[in-house]
């Protein structure tokens, strides 16, 4: 229950975390930001990093700011400022409802955004909230920087699209006029989800212009529900198909069960979330105009 | 490297303050800020629990935020003023909190009670009126197994009220 020996160092700069990632390639070097997540990993030594470079100091990858239609968002911005931002609750309301489910307050007053994003746990909230939003996450590496669509950067669980030399410096989310909506199973709030959905929806008079919907637990990652995102498009908003939504997200979805929940359980749970996330979302998006 | 690192163990400087009394010390990288506080300093008022973040019990304030010392390498508080259970009482008097506990018997244990009074004091910083359903809620980020909720809330409660009286008395 102690973390096994390794390296580390604290570096003021970017460039040189980057650069450490490089140099301790062969210790499996990490990244550690806030640890939530890792740290406990190492406890049971189901990590066993031989380096760990931590972010801390290095300047410029925490805040929040707007460019533009764009929400922008430091790697290292703690859930609870995201919790506390008013830009935040503003611009990306659907992030700000879906930290409220991520952990406890001690734990989100640690951890980070860019932890959560790169951490990828297939049952974490973030990486749904990213999805909807079609959000950009920004990664730097010795190369220099790129930007990757979320959809792109999910590759498995706890697998992304970052190299082994790159860190992600920035999470990058377009406005998105209208409704919003996060809704999660868990046994116990703050345990690890069972499913959880993000939705958002733009209404267009009395129609759904456009839906997004992303859905965790029905996958090996959190996954953008394109079929039901077309069954809501041109629907009237006072008569929302979300029964027959909820239906198209997780057809031919055959999720792994575990002692948590059946695959049959999970597919249940995420029909009955998706439609409270869709109501939910199309009546907020009709309350704002 | 990692055979290296095994058998002469890297060492860091970190500083930090602990209950107001400034500290500098050689850290394994791998220490945990709780066995830090415990086995470094001697400060036992913290309890370890589940070490791996789940229970609350070896929760300590960070620069004022609640933080769950076990998943907390000790390198990450290089420059941070800590706050303990330690540091909660003035000499000989208690503090609103830890009176609270007593009077209302929200321990059986208390092993949860150092965790508890930390996690509270953050609760009362952010709200100092808050209602019960905000105290439970607030608290069930950490675990009593003597399952001691409706007293706890009930002290946390308590000292809120005499938290503003103070407070009041000290404005007028």
């Amino acid at each position: 229950m102690k973390p096994p020996p390794f390296g580390y160092a604290a570096p003021a700069s970017l460039a040189e975390a980057v650069g450490l990632l490089t140099e301790h390639a062969e210790a499996e070097a990490r990244v550690l930001a806030g640890g939530q997540s890792l740290i406990p990993l190492m406890n049971f030594r189901l990590a066993k990093p031989g380096f760990l470079i931590d972010l801390r100091n290095v300047a410029g990858l925490s805040g929040i700011r707007q460019d533009g239609d764009v929400l922008v968002i430091g790697a290292m911005t703690r859930m609870a400022e995201l919790e506390r931002s008013p830009e935040v609750a503003v611009a990306a309301p659907l992030l700000a409802e879906a930290v409220g489910f991520v952990a406890h307050a001690p734990v989100r007053n640690s951890g980070t955004i860019g932890g959560s994003l790169a951490h990828a746990d297939p049952l974490a909230e973030l990486p749904a909230v990213a999805l909807a939003y079609d959000a950009e996450l920004v990664a730097t590496g010795p190369a220099g920087s790129r930007r990757i669509p979320a959809a792109e950067f999910f590759r498995g669980p706890f697998s992304t699209d970052l190299a082994p030399d790159e860190i992600l410096t920035e999470v990058r989310i377009p406005s998105w006029p209208g409704g919003h909506a996060f809704t999660e199973f868990s046994r116990i709030h703050a345990n690890f989800a069972v499913v959880g959905v993000a939705a958002l929806v733009e209404l267009d008079g009395g129609r759904i212009r456009r839906a997004a919907l992303a859905v965790s637990g029905v996958a090996p990652t959190a996954i953008r529900a394109a079929q039901a995102e077309r069954v809501l498009a041109g629907a009237a908003a006072d008569a929302v198909p979300a029964a027959e939504a909820a239906d198209a997200a997780v057809a031919g979805r055959s999720p792994v069960g575990d002692l948590h929940a059946s695959p049959q359980t999970r597919l249940d749970l995420a029909r009955v979330y998706l439609r409270r996330a869709i109501e939910l979302a199309v009546s907020r998006a009709r309350n704002e105009r | 490297m990692r055979g290296e690192n095994l058998l002469a163990p890297v060492t860091c400087t970190i500083s930090l303050t602990v209950n107001g009394r400034p500290h500098v010390a050689e850290v394994e990288p791998r220490r945990l800020l709780v066995d830090f506080l415990r086995e470094d300093l001697g400060l036992v008022g913290t309890h370890i629990g589940c070490e791996h973040g789940v229970c609350g019990t070896c929760t300590v304030l960070l620069n004022g935020a609640s933080i769950r010392s076990c998943i907390t390498l000790a390198v990450q508080a290089d420059g941070a003023e800590i706050s303990t259970v330690e540091g909660l009482a003035r000499g000989a008097e208690l503090h609103p909190l830890q009176d609270e506990f007593a009077a209302k018997q929200a321990l059986q244990c208390g092993y949860c009670t150092p965790g508890m009074l930390m996690r509270a004091q953050e609760i009362l910083a952010e709200n100092p009126d808050p209602t019960p359903a905000q105290v439970r809620s607030a608290l069930a980020s950490n675990l009593c197994r003597c399952t001691g909720y409706q007293f706890i809330t009930e002290a946390v409660l308590g000292a809120a009220a005499r938290l503003r009286a103070t407070k009041e008395t000290t404005a007028s």
